[in-house]
Order: C-alpha cells, then structure tokens, then sequence
C-alpha cells in the first residue's frame, strides 16, 4: 500500500508484512511491524537479540501465525499455515540452526526436503548445477556428519535454491564464513537478486548490510524502529538505531604481564576417521596466563578435533596437553575441569548444553565436579539455583519464563549463559571455539570484554573462530589453521588481513584465492 | 490425504499428565468393541474384568501380589529407558535371576541352612538378572549391536535353559515327571505378610525400589548422567560421562531388579522353579514404565492398573470362558495407545499442502 503510493518509479512488493503482531503471554515479541520486500532487492532486517527478528521471519514463513495483522504477496492478502505452503509460493528460509541429518549425504538431506520423489543421481545433477551457477561449494556425496559449519549452510542455501524461490530469507548466514566465503556468498546474493529474486538478509555485521543491501528495516525491542538506506548510514549510526545507544569497542587491555604457561600443545596429531574431513598434524601452541590467542581458520580445517582433544572429549597421548603444568592429554573433560580448565564448544544446542532440560539443569554440565553443587553424589538444589542466578544475573541472560528448556533461549542469550557458566568457575584456562557465531553485536561485544577481563585477571584464553574480524579485535596473538596444521601464532600487530587470509588458503600451495574461483 | 507431525514447542505439564488417561479409556472403547464382537455385554464384561476384582480382601491382595514383579522390573527399566537405552529383554533377566536364586534353594534343599538362605537368594537372583542384562550392554559396547534385538532374543535363551533345568537335571525325581523342581525349603521362602492370602514380603522389597529409585534418578548426580545421555549424547561426553558407563550401568539396574523380581516370585508365589514361572512379566513390566511416565512412583501406579487386567482375565476366564489373550490384547491395546498419546500430545497432526485454508 505504502508502495502504490510511492508510484510507479517504485517496484511493487514481493512479500510483505503489515502491522504483524504477536505476543507471548505477557512478552510483545512483535508491535505492528511492518516490512517489505521489494523483487530484485536485497533488503537487511537488523536488530539485537530479542528484537524479535526471528518471530517475524517465522511468521513470513508460516512457522508461527500473527495474532494481528495481515501478509502480502504480491499485493494480495495471504496466510501461510506452515512452512510448506510458503515453500510452494516461493519463500525460501536458511534458519540459522541448520535442519540436516548428520548421518546422511547431502543429496539424501536435499531429498528429503522436496516434495515427490527423484533418483539421488539426478538431485545430485541439480545440486552440482546449482552450485556451478551460484558459486556455492558443496559435494553431493559427502555425509554431512563429516562437514563443517559453513559448508553445512551452503547445503541449506542450495537445498532453499531448489526450490526456486522468489524470496530468499538468510537468517545470519555470515556469521561462520571467512571473508572469502562471505564475498562468494555475496556474489551469490548479487546474482539471486540480478535474477529478480528478493533476499531478506539478516546479520549483525554492519559492515556487510552497507556493502550489500539497499533497503533496511531496524527492530528493536520487538518494535519498528526505522526504515533506512544503508548505504546512506555510517555502521555507527545503525549501530545506534539498533541498540539504541552507542555500542562498546572492546577496550583493548594489553597492559598486564603475560605469566606462566597455561596451555602447552605438543606435537598433538590425530588420525583422520577415514573420510576427508580433516584430522590434526602435529600441532604446537603454548598459551601463557593473561594472553588471548585466536585461532583462525575456515570451517572443516580440523577445528572441532582440535577442540575435542583439548577439553578432553577425544583423549589422547598424555604428554601432548599440558594444563598448568600437568600432563593432561589422557585425561577426560570432567578430570581437566579439575585442573581449572573451562571449554565453549560451537554448538550451543546439543553440544554445549542439553536442548530440552531446563537451563538451570544445564548448569550441572560443567560445575558437577567442582564441589558445592553436588555433594556425595547428590545434587544440592538451592547451591544449583544461586550458581544459576549469578549467571542469569553477571551475563545478562534473557528469556521467557523461570527456567526454560536450553531450546527456547535466543542464540545470543544461550550463548552468555554457557561463557558465565564457565567465567564463574574462575577458570585458569578457558578454550572456546566460536564464541560469537550468531550473536548479535551488543552480546558479541559483551563476551569479548569478558573473556578481556579473564585475560586481564590472568586466565589464559583459546578463541578458535571464524570471525577473521573479531580475532583482529581482540586477540593477542593469532595462529591460522588450514588442513588440520597450525601457523606459528604471530601477534596481532605484526599482521593483517591480507597475510591471514593468505594463510587460510594459501598454507599448503592450493592458492589464497581459491574459493574466490569457485563463483 | 498427506499428514505430517509438528513438534509442538510448548506442552504443559497437563497434557503430559493426562496422556496415559486418555490411553486408558481409548484402551476401554477398543475392549468394548472386542467384548460385543465377541458376543458379550460389555458392561458385564468390565464388571468381571475391572469392578469386582477389586470387591474383596483376597483379590486385592492378589492385585498387590501380581503388582510386585510389574513394579520391581518396571523400576529398573525406567533407569535404561531415561538413557535412552532399550532394554526390550527383562523377561530374560527375569528367568536368569529366577534360575541363579533357584540353584542356591536347591543346593540347600533338604539340609540343616539356616535363614541366610532367603538373602542370599535374592543377591544371587540380583546377580543373575545383571550379568544377563550386561550382555546386551557388551555387545552394544563393543559392536554396536542394536541392544533391543540382542535384548530380546536373549530371552528366549534364557527361557530355554529354564527349560532344559527344569526338564532336566533341577526335575523333582518324586514330580511324577512333572516339569518342576522340588519345593523350596521353608528358610527359602518369602515370608508372608498377612495370616490368609498370598501378599509377601516382596512387595516391601518393591517400594524400597522406588523410594531408592526416585532419589537416584531425581536428585543425584548419577541419575542426571542418566537423564543427560538419554537426550543429549553430545552433550554428555562433553559433561564429562562416558557413554560406555552409562550403557552397563543402567542395564545392570535394569537386569538386576528384573533377576530380583524373578526369584522373589519363584521364592513367593510360586514355590519352586517350573517352566511357566511368568506370565509375561517382562513385557508387561515395559507397559507399566511407559505408563508411568519412566517416574517409580508413575509406574507403582501403573503397575496396579496392569495387575488388574491380570486378575480380570482370570476372572473373565473363569466366569465367560473368555481366553487369557483378551488380557494380552489389553495389554497391547495400552502399550500402543500409550505411544500414540505421547505422539499426539507432543506433535500436532497436519494436513499438508493442497488443502485449502481457513
């Protein structure tokens, strides 16, 4: 409606959402919000954690029906009961918790996705088409047990693509790619829209909004704040629209003495399972009290192997972990916790935390063994609910209700809670692998200067991450990883971009712009 | 007309609550059907099978009797279930526990023991039921067998080697060549608990079980790393609980109170060790954790519930020459609507696509 009265210079809406309501008992997730999606466009929906963006793209989707108010496609009233139906009118959603089977290939998971049925060999045909045309990397065959978080998504972009949407919605699809991906995921998008498609790209990452979209709508506390070109704003001031007031930089506290040694890798090497996927060659790294050092790296190098020999989920050769000066390599997560020794896996559901306990359960995870809460094998329930509080309380943890399951919480207040559950138990060692993955800026910016303030207090900090930018921000030192092989790490301020992404890519003589080829 | 289930996100404490109940009067309208295609009045027929066993002191101690091994295993089961672990061969572990106490009774038969015998029994068939419940947990263990078929088929191991026992070596050679042991010696019996009837000390036994049982699972830390393996592996190897520990332990609980309700039964009702020794205990026994919700206090309820159909179709034999199968087809009829209720009640049923919309 607001279109038509804009005239004819304007493109009509794709997809359009008016005045959309939607209450959770006493919680407005959604004020009258209203939002268009123009054919050709790529438009940005940006907000914090609990601005309720995802509430309204599940009612884009017909995942959630509004209470009030009404959806447009193509300027006529429309209702879609579930996400099949709006599949079928062409709107296509990339959730930022992936939906596929660890078990199965990637052509079965894009099969299953799709209506009637298709031989694998011809799907796998389309997938290789698709992705030949998008620039997209993925291998049909490969199980998608065996691959990593971006290239988990790049399976859920193709299998959305499939489909032939009209409109896409990219739900913080960003967040686990290297600057390379990201451009080719771009150029994706560039090529989706040139194409007359639509694409509702939400992210946190201002930078990216002004490069790539031309319309943005901003959220915040469930209600419309504004509709703005993007690239008519600074990153500061959408920052401002979006929190509402200036948002922090991590201060920079290089200021202590490094101590002792914390971490010690010694030649750790793990075998390959067999499959591509990587394993671990010999790696070394010494990490002192006081000292953050990133690890950087795209997804699938043998991140989660390294992450798994550290917090003692794959033990290994006793001598190849040291914690504080003790040999820690045989030993399992619960007997390094006791060595003062705190872990963040990626995964925050399923992983890091138990998706359908209640979260103040969820605390038990890593603090059984500290004493306290559990005496003599019996958990002590009032210990449990002040440890739990004084995480809800430091972190700033946000949810519904008295003590949701771990699914309910937002990706951003989920992940507080497992950094306080670990910043409590005033570790000396704290080893997190994606510590921002789909976070908005304010948390993200709130767990960096934790993990600071650790470091400053003389905790000795391991941050593998994706995130080249965030490493850059707040990081010491940085190594790179690339096929399972570590860089020596280098400080930060005798590096840059350009030689880390080279390292990324480059290490092994596959060349640094190799993905930038695959478009 | 294509369906689908949706997980439904929130669902009160209620609903949960109420699944069983709803399974229960889906379980009469299904044995309503049966009764007047059978040619009964159904009515009369719910009367024998539900309302008049519950009339005098005799059949409800007889209820309570029955109740005992259905809650002993059930107790035990709730521990594997919780983790996720499917141990579909308590009936095994029954007859194992059954047979290992039995062979103390009868290697004691006839001399001067004294009263440690009944104890050392009920260790023995305690024993007996967790060394064969901790087959399964090996094979999966070690070769990822599947632990409900290896489960299941070592019951039919373990029933024919009762067998064997029973027709052979253990025979009462004053049985006229009855398939049966001698009768246990009063120091290996279960005392009983009231002058007339048949209600022992086992059922004492039971309700430890679950007072144990409801402080191991609800506040320990064990029956966390229980509850934590069950829905969330990943999660639990990272807690720091080996999954390998998780598997033998609860399938030694589970195994050991199922042995233990076998020789408290041998030792009790029955008297001697006889091929028949269960009526399907075991099974039925897999019905009553599901209907109690895998909680010891959910499944001393459902226990009840299920020994009534036991004493019904007694009862319903006897008086409308009705087959002891309509008990099973009871039994079964709850189980199933059990499972769909949970379904339904957690997941909402849907048309898909090509249907019209309101």
């Amino acid at each position: 409606m607001a279109a038509s009265a804009e005239g004819a210079a304007a493109p009509a809406s794709l997809l359009e959402a008016v005045e959309l309501t939607k209450r959770f008992g006493a919680l407005v997730a959604n004020d009258h919000v209203s939002l268009s999606i123009r054919a050709g466009e790529t438009h940005a929906l940006l907000g914090e954690n609990g601005a309720g963006k995802s509430t309204l793209v599940k009612m884009m989707c017909g995942l959630l029906q509004p209470d009030s108010g009404e959806l447009l496609y193509e300027g006529a009233p429309i209702v879609f009961p579930d996400p099949a139906s709006s599949r079928t009118r062409g709107v296509g959603v990339v959730f930022q918790h992936f939906a596929l089977f660890d078990a199965m290939t990637v052509v079965e998971n894009v099969a299953l996705g799709l209506p009637g049925h298709e031989p694998l060999s011809a799907l796998a045909a389309r997938i290789d088409d698709c992705v030949q045309r998008y620039g997209l990397t993925v291998e049909p065959w490969r199980r998608v047990g065996e691959l990593s978080v971006g290239e988990r998504q790049r399976v859920e972009i193709v299998r959305c693509l499939l489909g032939n949407p009209r409109v896409l919605i990219l739900d913080e699809p960003t967040s686990v790619l290297t600057p390379d991906e990201s451009e080719s995921l771009f150029r994706t998008v560039d090529l989706l829209t040139s194409e007359g498609r639509a694409v509702l790209f939400i992210s946190h990452k201002l930078d990216e909004v002004r490069r790539l979209c031309h319309r943005a709508t901003v959220l915040r506390g469930g209600k419309f704040i504004a509709e703005v070109d993007p690239k008519q704003e600074t990153a500061s001031s959408l920052a401002r629209l979006m929190v509402g007031a200036e948002v922090p930089r991590t201060p920079r506290l290089v200021t202590h003495e490094m101590g002792e040694p914390r971490l010690l890798v010694r030649n750790l090497t793990v075998a390959g399972d067999g499959s591509r996927g990587s394993a671990l060659h010999d790696i070394n790294l010494e990490i002192r009290a006081g000292e953050i050092v990133g690890i950087a790296g795209v997804a699938g190098n043998g991140q989660t192997a390294l992450f798994e020999a550290l917090s003692g989920e794959a033990p290994g050769d006793p001598e190849s972990v040291v914690i504080d000066t003790v040999p820690a390599g045989g030993l399992g997560p619960t007997e390094r916790r006791a060595l003062r020794a705190g872990f963040v896996p990626e995964e925050r559901l399923g992983h890091a935390a138990a998706p359908d306990m209640p979260l103040s359960d969820n605390v038990l995870l890593t603090t059984h063994g500290d004493g306290g809460i559990v005496s003599h094998g019996v958990v002590r329930h009032s210990p449990l609910k002040r440890y739990f509080q004084g995480i809800v309380k430091g972190f700033d943890v946000r949810f519904g209700g008295k003590d949701p399951k771990a699914r309910r919480l937002s990706g951003g207040n989920l992940q507080k809670f497992v950094i306080g559950r670990e910043v409590l138990r005033d570790p000396v060692l704290i080893v997190v692998d994606q510590p921002t993955w789909g976070v908005d800026a304010a948390a993200a910016a709130f767990i960096r200067t934790t993990l600071r303030e650790r470091a400053a207090k003389g905790c000795a900090v391991l941050v593998i991450s994706q995130d080249l930018d965030e490493l850059l921000e707040f990081t010491d030192r940085i190594a790179v990883m690339s096929e399972g092989r570590l860089t020596p790490p280098v400080p930060v301020a005798e590096t840059s971009r350009e030689a880390i992404g080279l390292a990324m890519g480059g290490m092994h003589g596959h060349g640094a712009e190799g993905g930038s080829h695959a478009a | 007309m294509p369906l689908k289930f949706e997980r439904q996100e929130n669902v009160s404490a209620l609903r949960l609550a109420a699944a069983p109940l709803l399974a229960l009067v889906f379980t009469l309208i299904v044995g309503a059907i049966m009764f007047v295609a059978l040619g009964h009045d159904p009515i009369r027929a719910f009367s024998i099978y539900f309302i008049q066993p519950l009339g005098d002191v005799y059949t409800l101690q007889e209820l309570v009797v029955k109740a005992c091994p259905l809650l002993i295993i059930g107790v035990g089961l709730a521990f594997c279930y919780r983790a996720n672990r499917w141990n579909i061969g308590a009936e095994g572990q029954y007859v194992a526990g059954a047979v290992l106490g039995s062979w103390l009774a009868l290697a004691t038969n006839g001399g001067e023991a004294g009263p440690w015998v009944l104890p050392a029994m009920l260790v023995l068939g305690a024993l007996g039921g967790a060394l064969w419940g901790l087959i399964p947990a090996f094979l999966r263990v070690r070769f990822g067998a599947s632990e409900i078929l290896t489960s299941l088929m070592l019951v039919y191991v373990a029933q024919l080697g009762l067998d064997y026992l029973v027709r052979g070596p253990w025979r009462d050679p004053a049985g006229f060549n009855f398939p049966q042991s001698v009768t246990f010696d009063p120091v290996a019996v279960m005392p009983l608990l009231m002058e007339e009837g048949r209600l022992h000390a086992g059922i004492i036994i039971a309700l430890i079980a679950v007072a144990v049982a409801t402080f191991v699972l609800g506040r320990t830390l064990t029956g966390f790393s229980i509850e934590l393996a069950g829905t969330a592996p990943r999660a639990a190897a990272f807690a720091g609980f080996d999954e390998k520990r998780v598997t033998y332990g609860v399938f030694a609980v589970s195994g050991a109170l199922a042995g233990l309700a076998g020789i408290i039964e041998v030792a009790g009702p029955i008297g001697n060790l006889q091929p028949t020794i269960s009526p399907g205990y075991g099974f039925t026994a897999i019905i009553a954790a599901m209907l109690g919700r895998l909680h010891p206090v959910g499944i001393l309820v459902a226990s009840l519930v299920l020994a009534l159909t036991y004493i019904g179709g007694e009862a319903a034999q006897i008086s409308m020459r009705l087959p002891f199968d309509v008990t099973r087809v009871f039994q079964g009829t709850l189980l199933i609507a059990i499972l769909a209720a949970d379904v339904l009640v957690r997941y909402r049923l849907r048309r898909v696509e090509g249907t019209s919309h309101a």
